[in-house]
């Protein structure tokens, strides 16, 4: 994979905005966020209802995603085109998603809604409805998305990258820092975790840096290129930020994301936890 | 404290002596300015959160103890850094107007 394939700019969605065979999504943490304004043509999806489980802390099931994208409209052979606020965050969620469910042409907007706003492109209020499809998914690829066990067995074994604020990483914050700070799990890091915030990714405006840039970023953390890497953040989202980043514009090599993430890990009973801005022993 | 939210973001449902809570609004030429990007560095500079202001301008963080700085961006607007002092309990009240 690389930046050609995975990536779009704000300038060529505009260009493209109404082209066949494409489709935007937006997928916000803020899920009124598109009722309020979005990209002309494009369509919503919420994190909270359309992609989680609604009883059991889990993603949707094959036939509940075929289900939902044939509802939505979105057909097996779309350029699928997501885009959202807070950095991406959610959107590149839904990128890892789709990859998980094995949908061959998906991208990310560059940047995504920040970047839109803050380049004073046009948002619509407009009601976006597509005529149904017969959307078929793959069977859950899971050589990109990690489970607790992977996570306890990678300790001082593999890539571990922990993609929070450095307070939240240290043990300092429980979330980030938009939420309130009272949650039930414990705070810290796990063992072995290098502490490389999401943030370094990007650029002010949300836009990625450049290959070389990221290369530098975790270089500099010691990446080992011969090992298998976890990306976890809190729960899921911003760790698929960094996941795009590995798989999709560096071209690593079985990185997976960590969804259950700190939320899921910092709840474990007898796993452990490191305290402060070092990654901590094995 | 009470008088800290008036005409900003409600509170409803979180406890706030556990909490340092930094807000304010953003304004322009004394207009309030919705849809900019605030975003919160630690002591470091480092990034720890951002959030979009609210139709009347406001935002909110929920940060720890200690010094911090809000950097707000928005269309046709230069880059504005504010620093703040957060502590458990309080609530820092800052204004960001927009140049």
């Amino acid at each position: 994979m690389t930046r050609e394939n995975s990536l779009v700019s704000a300038q060529w969605v505009e260009e493209n905005l109404g082209a066949d065979k494409l489709v935007l999504i937006e997928v916000d943490e803020d899920t009124a966020a598109y009722d309020k304004g979005h990209i002309a043509g494009a369509i919503k999806l919420d994190w909270t209802t359309d992609l989680q489980d609604q009883v059991r802390r889990d993603f949707l099931n094959k036939a509940q995603f075929e289900a939902l994208l044939s509802a939505k409209g979105v057909a097996n052979d779309d350029t699928v085109v997501l885009y959202g606020g807070n950095n991406n965050w959610f959107a590149a969620y839904a990128f890892w998603y789709f990859k998980l469910y094995g949908h061959t042409d998906v991208k990310l907007l560059d940047g995504g809604r920040k970047k839109w706003e803050l380049d004073s492109r046009e948002l619509t209020a407009d009601e976006v409805t597509r005529p149904g499809t017969t959307y078929v998914a793959q069977e859950q690829d899971h050589s990109i998305r990690a489970f607790r066990d992977d996570v306890v067995a990678a300790i001082g074994a593999q890539n571990l990258v922990d993609v929070r604020s450095p307070d939240e990483y240290a043990g300092r914050l429980l979330a980030p820092a938009h939420l309130p700070q009272e949650q039930s799990q414990r705070a810290g890091h796990v063992p072995t975790s290098v502490n490389v915030p999401w943030s370094k990714n990007a650029n002010d405006d949300g836009t990625f840096k450049s290959d070389a840039e990221l290369e530098a970023l975790y270089n500099e953390v010691g990446f080992d290129e011969n090992k298998d890497t976890i990306a976890l953040c809190r729960i899921g989202e911003r760790s698929s930020l960094t996941w795009f980043v590995l798989q999709e514009l560096l071209g690593k090599k079985n990185v997976k994301n960590y969804d259950g993430s700190w939320t899921e890990y910092g709840s474990l009973v007898g796993v452990p936890i490191a305290l402060g801005d070092e990654p901590g022993e094995a | 404290m009470c008088g800290a939210t008036t005409g900003g973001l409600s509170l409803a449902g979180i406890d706030v002596a556990k909490e340092a809570i930094i807000q304010g609004q953003v304004t322009r030429s004394g207009e309030p300015v919705g849809g900019a990007y605030v975003r919160l560095l630690d002591k470091s500079g480092e990034f720890t959160a951002e959030v979009p202001t609210s139709a009347t301008g406001h935002f909110r963080f929920f940060a720890g103890d200690g010094q911090w700085t809000l950097r707000t961006l928005a269309p046709r607007a230069e880059v504005t850094d504010r620093q703040v002092v957060a502590q458990t309990g309080q609530i820092a009240e800052i204004e960001i107007a927009l140049v």
